[in-house]
C-alpha cells in the first residue's frame, strides 16, 4: 500500500550509480537504495564520515562494474551529528519517503541501536561499520542488522592482553560517557582481570570531551601503570596530547584501547610510537590491501581507517547477496548474506553468524617509531594475527536470544 | 596525607585545575557584568564572541602566520571593533524596550556566529600550538602545571584586577559607574554617554575574544567551545551579582575551584553544582553574592 | 470575532487533511511544536513572563511517558497522562522558585533549574544518558487502537493537539486570562487592584508547563525516542523563537511559528549548517523590526487595510 507523499529534504546529495536496467521483479521499487548514515563534521568524521561516503560510492560502483546487476543501485547519505534521535529521525523518514532499503555506517554506538530498531521495525537492513558497543550483537541484537567490522570485544583481546603481558598490571580508565565507552571499559576490565591485571579504578568524561586536565589527574593519582583510554577519535587525540602536556607520560603507560590510523596520522609517530592497538584491516598488510587503498586514497588523500574499509566490504557483500537471492526483502538477504562466506580484502574466511556478529580476523599493531616509518603512512608493524574465533565473542557465551542454546 | 580520603596531591591538582578554569569564568563574566551594568543586556553573544577570538587567533596563526603573542593583541580589537559595530547597528535600537529583547537579539547572533563558524570548519577542532616561550611545565612535588596553564592564571589575574581598577579607581571609570546609575545626568553634564556605552560594549566583547585566544592552546578551537561555555558563565554572573564588577571576577575564581574540589569527591555533579548554588543563591540573596538590587 | 472562526476552521481542516499531502511524522512533530508553543505563548505573550526553561517540561514529560509505556507497559494514553503529570509537577516546583523574581532574574532561575534538570536527565540510568530512551513502543489507544498504524497515530496526537489549543484558547479568553494580561501590561495596577498577582502568575506557569509537558510526551510516542536534545537549553531558545516569530500574544501566532521553524529545520537540511545561521538571523530580524511576528503583523495590515473580518 503505497501513500503518495510529497519527497521530504534529503540531506546530502543523492547519487545516481549505474544506468537504468529493466527492473527486476522482486527489488522493492526498482532499485537498491542505502542510506549512509554517519558523522560527518564532529569527533568521528575523520575515522567515518566523507570516507565512508566515499568507500560505499566505491562499493557500488565496483559491483555495477564487476557483476552487471539488473537493477538500479542508489546511495544518499547524511550527517547524524552523533545524535540518537536525529539518525532515528533521518532513517523512518528515508525508509518511509525516499525508498532506502539498507542504512549504513552508524559510527556511535547510539545511532547504531536507535536506528536498528527503525529499520528491524520496517523491516529494513542495518549493516554497521562505524559503531562498536557489543549490545548490538548480544542484548540488543536482531536479525536484520550485520555488525560488520569490530566491536569492544574483539579490541582488549588484542591490545589489553599485549599490554598486560609487558608488565602493565595495574590500570585506570578514562571512558566516553556513553554506551561505547562503558562497554569498551568493561569488555577491557575482563580482559585485564583474566589476564592477571588489577583496575584501580576510572573516571567517566563527557561526551565528547574537550578537556581531559581533571580527569587524567585522577588517573595520575591512581598511580596505576597503564591508562586506558576508553573512548576514540579526537577524546583519545585530546587525551594523548594533554597526558603529554601534563608530563603523565612516559611514566605511566597510555592505552588507545580503540585508535584508528587517522588517529596515529592526526598525532605523528612522535606522540604514539610503541602503543599497541587492535585493528580490523591495515592498508599496507597484503598486495590487495594496498591496492584497493590506494584507490581509496585517490579519492580521499587519506588512507582508509578499518571503518572505511568494513564499509566497502558490508555494502559489497550486500549487493551480492540481493543478486543471490533475487530479491532486496531484508530476511531474505540476511539470510544469503550469512550463508555466503565473506571474502574479499578486507576479510577472508570471514562468516556473519546468526547474532549479527560478522567474524573475522584482526590484527593487533604496535606503532613504529618514526626512525622505521619510510614512507607516508607507514605507521604499524603487524605484530599478530588474531583468528577470528578467539576474536569475537563465541556463540556459546552471547546474550543475543537468536542464538539458540 | 589525605583529607577525607583524598590524597593532598589529587586535591591540589583539582585545585589548580579549578583555578584554571575559574581564570576563564572571571574574565567572561566581567565583560558580560560591565556589559550587563552600563547596557542592561544580557549578552548571548558572549559566548561566540569567545570561541570568535580563539578561532580569529588559529585563522591568524594558520593562514597568516601571525603568532600567539600578537594575535594576544590584536585579536580582542578586531573582535571588540566587531562587538561595537554590533552596538551600533542594533543592539542601540532596543534601549528603549524591554530587557529582554536584548537578551534575544544576541541569542540570534550568538546563533549566526556559530552557524557561520560550524559551517566553515565543521565540529571537530583545530589544533592551536603553545608557543615556545610558554612551553614546558614546573615540577610542584604533588603534579606536573604546564608552563602554559599558570600563565592563564597570571594574566587572567591581571588583566581582571586591571579592569576592576580601572573601573572603580579612575575617572574614565567613574563615568562608566555614573552612566549606570544615571545616564540622561550624565549626558547633562556633556559626557557623551552613547559613545561610551558603544565603546563599553566594544570592551566587554574584547575580554570575551581575549579569554578566547588564551583558550586556543589549551582547548581544541571548535565552534561550540563557547555555547557550552556561556551557560556556566550566565551562572557566574547571577551568583557574583550582575553589575558587580569585584563580584563576578571573585565568583568566577571561586566557582572555579568549587568546581576542581566537586571533581574530587563526585565528578558527576561538576557540571551543575554552580546551578545548584546559583538556584540558592537566586533565593537568599536575590541580587546576587556583590550586587544591588535595581 | 469572524477572524478568529476562520482561523479555526483552517487549522481544523489543514489538520484533517494534512497527513495525506505532507509526511505524516513531519505534521505530527509540527502538532507537537505548535502545542508547545502555544503552552509557551500563554506565559510569554499573555503574561509577560520570559522563561528559558521550557525544554525541562518537554523533555522530562517525554522521559516519563517513554518510560512507563516501554518499561511498565502502560497503554499510550496513560503514558502521555503520566508524562504531563510529571510536567505539571516540574511546572509547580520551577514556579514556586522563580515567580518571586522577575524580567532578567525570573530568566535566569528558569535557566538554572533546567540545567538542572539536564544534569538529572545526562545521570539518571533509566534516561539512558546519551543513547536517550530508544524504542518507545506506541502500542495500542486504550487497548484498542493500534498507533502503530501511522493515519491511526496522526490522528491521535491531532486529537490532542487541538483539545490542548482549545484549552489554551478557553483560558485566554476567560476572565483569569484577562487578569493575566492585566499583569503583563501593568504589574503594579494589578496588584493595586487587589489581585493576587503571585497566585496568578504561578498558576499560568503551571498552565504552561502542563500543557508543554502534554506536547513532550506525545512527541516521544511519535517518535518512539526520548533524547537529551529535549532537555537541553537549546530547546529553549527555539520555542522563544518559534512563538516570537509566529506573534507573541496573539491567538494562532506560535502555531504558525512552529510551522514555519519546524519547517524550516526539515527542509532546510540540505543547506546542512545554514540552517543555525538562518535560524539567527530570523531572531535577529524579529527582534529588530518583526517584533509582533507573522500573525501580529499580518493582524495590523488587515486592520489598516480596513478589510473587516
Amino acid at each position: 500500500m503505497k501513500r503518495r507523499a510529497l519527497a521530504s529534504a534529503v540531506a546530502a546529495a543523492v547519487i545516481v550509480a549505474g544506468p537504468a536496467f529493466a527492473q527486476s521483479a522482486k527489488i522493492s521499487d526498482g532499485v537498491v537504495k542505502f542510506g549512509v548514515l554517519t558523522d560527518m563534521s564532529g569527533t568521528y568524521s575523520d575515522l567515518a564520515g566523507p570516507g565512508t561516503v566515499a568507500a560505499t560510492q566505491m562499493a557500488i560502483d565496483d559491483f555495477i562494474a564487476k557483476e552487471k546487476p539488473d537493477f538500479k543501485i542508489e546511495m544518499i547519505s547524511a550527517d547524524h551529528q552523533n545524535k540518537a534521535d536525529i539518525s532515528a529521525n533521518k532513517a523512518r523518514e528515508w525508509i518511509d519517503t525516499q525508498k532506502v532499503d539498507a542504512l549504513v555506517d552508524l559510527v556511535t554506538t547510539s545511532t547504531a541501536l536507535a536506528v536498528m530498531k527503525v529499520a528491524n521495525e520496517k523491516n529494513r537492513v542495518t549493516l554497521v561499520s562505524g559503531a562498536g558497543s557489543t549490545p548490538i550483537t548480544n542484548e540488543q541484537c536482531n536479525d536484520t542488522t550485520a555488525h560488520w567490522t569490530y566491536d569492544t570485544y574483539s579490541l582488549p583481546v588484542g591490545t589489553a592482553k599485549a599490554v598486560v603481558a609487558q608488565g602493565g598490571k595495574t590500570w585506570y580508565f578514562i571512558t566516553a560517557d556513553y554506551a561505547f565507552g562503558h562497554s569498551l571499559e568493561k569488555n577491557t576490565s575482563d580482559v585485564v582481570k583474566k589476564s592477571g591485571g588489577k583496575v584501580l579504578g576510572s573516571v567517566r568524561h563527557p561526551f565528547p570531551g574537550s578537556d581531559f586536565s581533571s580527569f587524567l589527574l585522577s588517573a595520575q593519582a591512581s598511580g596505576a601503570q597503564v591508562i586506558g583510554l576508553a573512548n576514540a577519535g579526537n577524546d583519545t587525540i585530546n587525551s594523548i596530547k594533554q597526558a603529554k602536556e601534563f608530563g603523565i607520560t612516559p611514566k605511566q603507560t597510555l592505552a588507545g584501547l580503540l585508535m584508528f590510523i587517522s588517529d596515529v596520522h592526526s598525532l605523528g609517530l612522535d606522540a604514539t610510537q610503541g602503543m599497541y592497538l587492535t585493528t580490523g584491516f591495515y592498508w599496507d598488510y597484503n598486495d590487495e590491501t594496498r591496492a584497493w587503498s590506494k584507490r581509496f586514497f585517490d579519492k580521499m588523500k587519506r588512507m582508509p581507517t578499518m571503518v572505511q574499509a568494513g564499509n566497502y566490504s558490508s555494502v559489497y557483500h550486500y549487493l551480492k547477496a540481493v543478486k543471490a537471492a533475487g530479491t532486496d526483502e531484508a530476511k531474505a538477504v540476511m539470510t544469503k548474506m550469512r550463508e555466503m562466506p565473506v571474502n574479499d580484502f578486507f576479510a577472508k574466511n570471514g562468516k556473519l553468524r546468526i547474532d549479527g556478529r560478522m567474524v573475522h580476523d584482526m590484527y593487533l599493531a604496535q606503532v613504529k617509531k618514526p626512525s622505521e616509518s619510510k614512507y607516508p603512512w607507514d605507521y604499524y608493524h603487524i605484530r599478530q594475527v588474531i583468528p577470528a574465533d578467539q576474536a569475537f565473542i563465541p556463540l556459546s557465551e552471547s546474550t543475543c536470544p537468536l542464538v539458540k542454546k | 596525607m589525605d583529607i577525607l580520603g583524598v590524597p593532598i596531591q589529587a586535591l591540589m591538582g583539582q585545585l589548580l585545575i579549578g583555578l584554571i578554569n575559574g581564570s576563564f569564568y572571571a574574565i567572561l563574566s566581567l565583560g558580560l557584568a560591565i556589559i550587563f551594568g552600563l547596557l542592561n543586556i544580557i549578552n548571548f553573544a558572549h559566548g561566540a564572541l569567545y570561541m570568535a577570538g580563539a578561532f580569529f587567533a588559529w585563522i591568524a596563526m594558520d593562514a597568516l602566520g601571525i603568532d600567539y603573542w600578537v594575535a594576544l593583541v590584536a585579536v580582542p580589537i578586531v573582535v571588540g571593533a566587531i562587538g561595537m559595530l554590533i552596538e551600533r547597528t542594533m543592539l542601540k535600537h532596543l534601549y528603549r524596550l524591554d530587557h529582554l529583547y536584548g537578551l534575544l537579539l544576541t541569542f540570534g547572533l550568538a546563533l549566526i556566529i556559530e552557524g557561520l563558524f560550524r559551517y566553515r570548519f565543521g565540529i571537530s577542532g583545530q589544533s592551536y600550538p603553545v608557543p615556545e616561550l610558554l612551553s614546558g611545565g614546573f615540577n610542584l612535588g604533588f603534579m606536573f602545571l604546564p608552563k602554559y596553564r599558570a600563565w592563564v592564571i597570571a594574566v587572567s589575574l591581571v588583566v581582571c584586577f586591571g579592569s576592576w581598577y580601572i573601573i572603580e579607581r579612575t575617572k574614565l571609570g567613574s563615568y562608566l559607574r555614573a552612566g549606570t546609575e544615571n545616564p540622561q545626568l550624565l549626558q547633562a553634564f556633556g559626557i557623551n554617554v552613547p559613545l561610551m556605552i558603544t565603546l563599553t560594549y566594544g570592551f566587554g566583547v574584547a575580554l570575551a575574544a581575549f579569554a578566547g585566544v588564551l583558550a586556543a592552546p589549551l582547548f581544541q578551537v571548535n565552534p561550540v567551545m563557547g555555547s557550552n561555555l556561556i551557560i556556566v558563565v550566565f551562572a557566574v554572573v547571577v551568583i557574583g551579582g550582575m553589575g558587580s564588577i569585584m563580584g563576578s571576577i571573585i565568583t568566577g575564581l571561586g566557582l572555579g575551584l568549587v568546581e576542581g574540589l566537586t571533581r574530587v569527591f563526585y565528578p558527576e555533579a561538576s557540571a551543575v553544582v554552580i546551578f545548584v548554588i546559583m538556584g540558592v543563591v537566586l533565593l537568599l540573596r536575590p541580587a546576587g553574592l556583590f550586587g544591588r538590587e535595581r | 470575532m469572524k477572524g478568529k472562526t476562520i482561523g479555526w476552521v483552517v487549522l481544523i481542516v489543514l489538520g484533517l487533511v494534512a497527513p495525506f499531502i505532507i509526511y505524516p511524522v513531519l505534521v505530527m512533530k509540527i502538532l507537537c511544536f505548535a502545542l508547545f508553543a502555544c503552552a509557551f505563548n500563554l506565559l510569554l505573550g499573555y503574561t509577560g513572563l520570559l522563561s528559558f526553561g521550557h525544554a525541562a517540561f518537554l523533555g522530562w514529560a517525554g522521559y516519563v511517558c517513554g518510560y512507563v509505556v516501554k518499561e511498565i507497559g502502560l497503554t499510550p494514553e496513560l503514558g502521555v497522562l503520566a508524562g504531563t503529570a510529571m510536567a505539571a509537577a516540574l511546572g509547580f516546583l520551577f514556579g514556586s522558585l522563580a515567580i518571586r523574581r522577575s524580567g532578567i532574574y525570573f530568566a535566569m532561575i528558569t535557566l538554572a533549574l533546567a540545567q538542572l534538570m539536564y544534569f538529572l536527565a545526562l545521570q539518571f540510568p533509566f534516561t539512558g544518558g546519551e543513547d536517550g530512551l530508544q524504542g518507545v513502543p506506541r502500542g495500542r489507544l486504550f487497548g484498542i487502537v493500534d498507533l502503530g498504524e501511522p493515519l491511526n497515530m496522526y490522528y491521535f496526537v491531532l486529537a490532542i493537539f487541538l483539545g490542548g489549543f482549545w484549552l489554551i484558547h478557553r483560558t485566554i479568553h476567560s476572565p483569569f486570562g484577562q487578569v493575566l494580561k492585566a499583569i503583563r501590561e501593568n504589574e503594579p495596577r494589578a496588584v493595586s487592584l487587589g489581585y493576587d498577582v503571585d497566585r496568578y502568575k504561578l498558576l499560568a506557569f503551571v498552565l504552561s508547563a502542563t500543557l508543554s509537558g502534554l506536547a513532550g510526551a506525545t512527541k516521544t510516542l511519535v517518535f518512539q525516542l526520548a533524547s537529551l536534545t529535549d532537555v537541553h537549553w537549546h530547546m529553549s531558545g527555539e520555542i522563544v523563537l518559534m512563538t516570537l516569530l509566529g506573534g507573541m500574544g496573539t491567538v494562532f501566532g506560535p502555531v504558525v511559528g512552529a510551522t514555519v521553524v519546524v519547517g524550516l529545520q526539515n527542509y532546510g537540511a540540505q543547506l546542512g549548517q545554514w540552517v543555525g545561521v538562518l535560524t539567527g538571523v530570523i531572531f535577529v530580524i524579529c527582534v529588530l523590526a518583526f517584533r509582533r511576528g507573522i500573525v501580529g503583523e499580518l493582524a495590523v495590515l488587515i486592520k489598516r487595510s480596513g478589510i473587516r473580518i
